[in-house]
């Protein structure tokens, strides 16, 4: 061996070493930096986690107007609940009493902890609110069409499990809101025994009981239920709802990205003068894949025009949603602490013992019967969302907001009504109060059939029968309904909170509340 | 070689042939399957549903206080249950609203509930609110002493009562 060849070696290695940064980077991203449409493309696919997305997105996707946004803005909140869940998972213990004292700490002592609690709070309430908005945008546009069934029942399960996932959440503190709000919903659970009891079979037939003995793994609220909806909060309901998401993106994509009107192209006018065509010449090739895949998707015979490159368009919109959602989430978390009230008390109820507020609608309503309030008409209200787009054949106004016979105007009609029967029936229910204080001896199977939120129920459904007929089309019926569920949610939610104090009895204001 | 054979229908690239319909044992292998991994699911169920439950004694012993007057209620630190002492002997009402479950208080007129506004009269029977059935009265027995014990577990016919 010479003292040269040796030399060379060493060289090399400094040479390998000096390059190996960049060679990281090659070897990482390798499409190289994305300068090209092309490069950009396979930046794209190139990505375990970017892949989700399309290489190229329609411009009538991009439009602001066509999503708000509000589906991204549900995803930032739900990463932004998952980082800051973990991290407070580092102290919290989920044992009854003590559950409390590590909230605390958390709240008092942990380094950023009362921060981390409160983003993880805040970002959960803008989750609530933006799935809500989400869902409704979706329906306002008639998105749910075909080819798109499928993905609103998907859709529906995920409102359920975000739903699910606030709610368990609420219990972790052991604090006395966290307790009574659990105790009240697994009640609700138990509340089919309304039926059973009336009938006489709660014996021999008792879904009531075991969905409650499942819930709390106990006749009561404690320690079991704690670990219980803790298993729910921080494993179960966090992967059914990714889960769930994986396969919401993935039909979005199979779907043929979002629904856009027929004439889509038209109403957008032509594209950028600096966008290059796609192919230069029309493609003249059939794919494999054209075989197996139905309906319209194989674009044969011409580039795919109305499309711009998802990155950078699609993917610097998603980031401006994303930092959107974090600083929404860090304002609210810097002005408001999130709440905690005093250690569980098994044996007094906060009173008015409230839920967190989109449940105060469900409270509202549960406050005339339990089973119908609590069970029933959930189920009912989703059982025609589920229906919707297997009702709803219809082809006009697919993409456009309000679209359908009637649209906006129809709407606007639609929630005058929603509003004034809501708020009538419920003045009615206030001011008089209803069948028990008439008759005191009627039996409750009539007040559990016949009750403020059955009524209401009841005259939505008709109205939009009504619609059906009249506009001579299932939209709008469609319209109408889900126009008067959300007006009836808006007034229910905002008597529940504003308007409910002690023992439940309607106050102008809280501050007419005894003892204040 | 892989066109027409006279006794085979055509059929085009685009248009795949179906897969056999009878294939038994690959139907017989599916349909076991799902019915293994039904039952297993099914039995992997019955794991959440508690057969002992947690929840402490519902029987216990309270001495009342001799202060306490007819119709005034007492609760036992710690217990949902409401005692009255009548000239005609002991009796106890359930204090869990039978709405959904929320502690109610004795009142001189009877019991409120503070989670939905129900009212119950002093015998428990519903007054207004949305509770569905009369808060149940419990079992009673006399330990002696001017002590009872009290059992949460089983209510008894409203109207009972008994001598101390
Ligand atoms: C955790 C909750 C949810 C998340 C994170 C989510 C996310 C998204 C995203 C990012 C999109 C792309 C377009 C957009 O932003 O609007 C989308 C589309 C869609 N979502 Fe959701 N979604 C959720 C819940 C729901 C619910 C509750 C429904 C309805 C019941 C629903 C039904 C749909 C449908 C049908 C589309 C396709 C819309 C179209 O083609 O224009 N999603 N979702
Ligand atoms: S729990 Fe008593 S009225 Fe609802």
């Amino acid at each position: 061996m010479s003292a040269r060849s040796s030399d060379d070696g060493l060289a090399r290695l400094w040479a390998n070493l000096r390059a190996a940064p960049r060679r990281l980077r090659e070897t990482m991203f390798r499409s190289g930096p994305p300068v090209s449409d092309r490069a950009r493309s396979s930046f794209i696919f190139g990505n375990v986690f970017l892949h989700l997305h399309p290489a190229r997105v329609h411009r009538w996707s991009l439009r602001w107007a066509t999503t708000w946004g509000l589906g991204m803005i549900a995803l930032s909140a739900f990463l932004v609940t998952l980082v800051t869940g973990v991290l407070l998972m580092f102290y919290y213990k989920p044992y009854p009493d003590v559950a409390y004292e590590s909230i605390k700490n958390i709240h008092f002592v942990v380094p950023t902890g009362r921060f981390m609690r409160n983003i993880h709070r805040w970002a959960a309430h803008v989750m609530v609110i933006a799935v809500l908005a989400h869902m409704a945008r979706v329906f306002f546009t008639a998105a749910y069409r075909r080819p798109r069934e499928f993905n609103w029942l998907i859709g529906m399960g995920l409102l359920v499990t975000t739903l699910g996932l606030s709610f368990s959440g609420y219990l972790l503190p052991w604090d006395q809101l966290a307790y009574w709000a659990i105790t009240i919903g697994a009640n609700i659970a138990q509340s089919p025994r309304e039926i059973t009891d009336a009938l006489g079979i709660t014996a021999s037939f008792d879904p009531g009981g075991l969905q409650k003995l499942l819930l709390l793994g106990s006749d009561e609220v404690g320690e079991e239920a704690l670990i219980r909806f803790y298993l729910f909060h921080v494993m179960l309901l966090p992967l059914i709802l990714v889960a769930l998401l994986a396969v919401h993106f993935w039909r979005i994509r199979k779907d043929g990205g979002l629904a856009r009107p027929a004439d889509a192209e038209a109403r957008l006018g032509p594209p950028h003068p600096a966008t290059y065509p796609v192919f230069t010449e029309a493609p003249q090739k059939t794919y494999h894949l054209a075989a197996v895949v139905r309906g319209r998707t194989p674009a044969v015979g011409n580039g795919p025009e109305g499309t711009v490159p998802a990155m950078p368009h699609l993917l610097y919109g998603e980031l401006a949603l994303f930092m959107l959602t974090v600083g929404i989430c860090l304002v609210l978390s810097v002005l408001f602490d999130a709440p905690l009230k005093e250690l569980a008390n098994p044996a007094v109820p906060e009173n008015p013992a409230k839920a967190p507020w989109y449940f105060l609608g469900l409270q509202e309503l549960v406050s005339f019967s339990a089973f119908m309030g609590g069970i029933g008409i959930p189920t009912m209200v989703l059982i025609g969302l589920g229906l919707i787009p297997y009702l709803d054949r219809e082809e006009a106004g697919t993409g456009e907001w309000f679209g359908g016979p009637g649209g906006g105007a129809l709407v606007g009609r639609a929630a005058v009504f929603g509003l004034t029967t809501a708020v009538a029936l419920e003045a009615l229910a206030i001011h008089f109060g209803w069948l028990r204080q008439w008759w005191p001896e009627v039996p409750q199977l009539l007040i559990t059939a016949f009750n403020p939120g059955t009524v209401l129920t009841a005259i939505y459904a008709a109205y939009s029968l009504w619609l059906v007929r009249r506009h001579n089309s299932t939209r709008a019926g469609a319209l109408g309904l889900f126009t008067c569920f959300l007006a009836g949610f808006v007034v229910l939610t905002v008597i529940g909170t504003y308007f409910r104090g002690p023992n439940w009895e309607f106050y102008w204001s809280p501050t007419h509340w005894p003892g204040h | 070689m892989s066109t027409a054979h006279p006794s085979l229908p055509r059929r085009s690239r685009l248009d795949p042939e179906p897969v056999a319909r009878r294939d038994f044992l690959g139907l017989a292998a599916l349909w076991s399957a799902a019915a293994a991994l039904g039952f297993a699911a099914l039995g992997a169920l019955r794991l959440p549903k508690a057969a002992v439950l947690p929840s402490p004694s519902k029987k216990f012993r309270v001495h009342l206080p001799e202060s306490l007057a007819p119709g005034e209620a007492y609760v036992p630190p710690g217990r949902s249950v409401a005692l009255f002492k009548g000239a005609d002997g002991v009796f106890a009402i359930s204090t869990v609203c039978t709405h959904l479950g929320c502690i109610v208080k004795p009142t001189p007129h009877g019991f409120d509930c503070p989670c939905h506004g129900s009212r119950f009269a002093p015998d428990g029977s519903v007054v207004r609110g949305p509770a569905p059935a009369p808060l149940p009265w419990l079992a009673v027995t006399s330990a002696g002493g001017g002590s009872v014990i009290v059992d949460e577990g089983a209510s008894v016919p409203p109207g009972t009562k008994v001598a101390v």
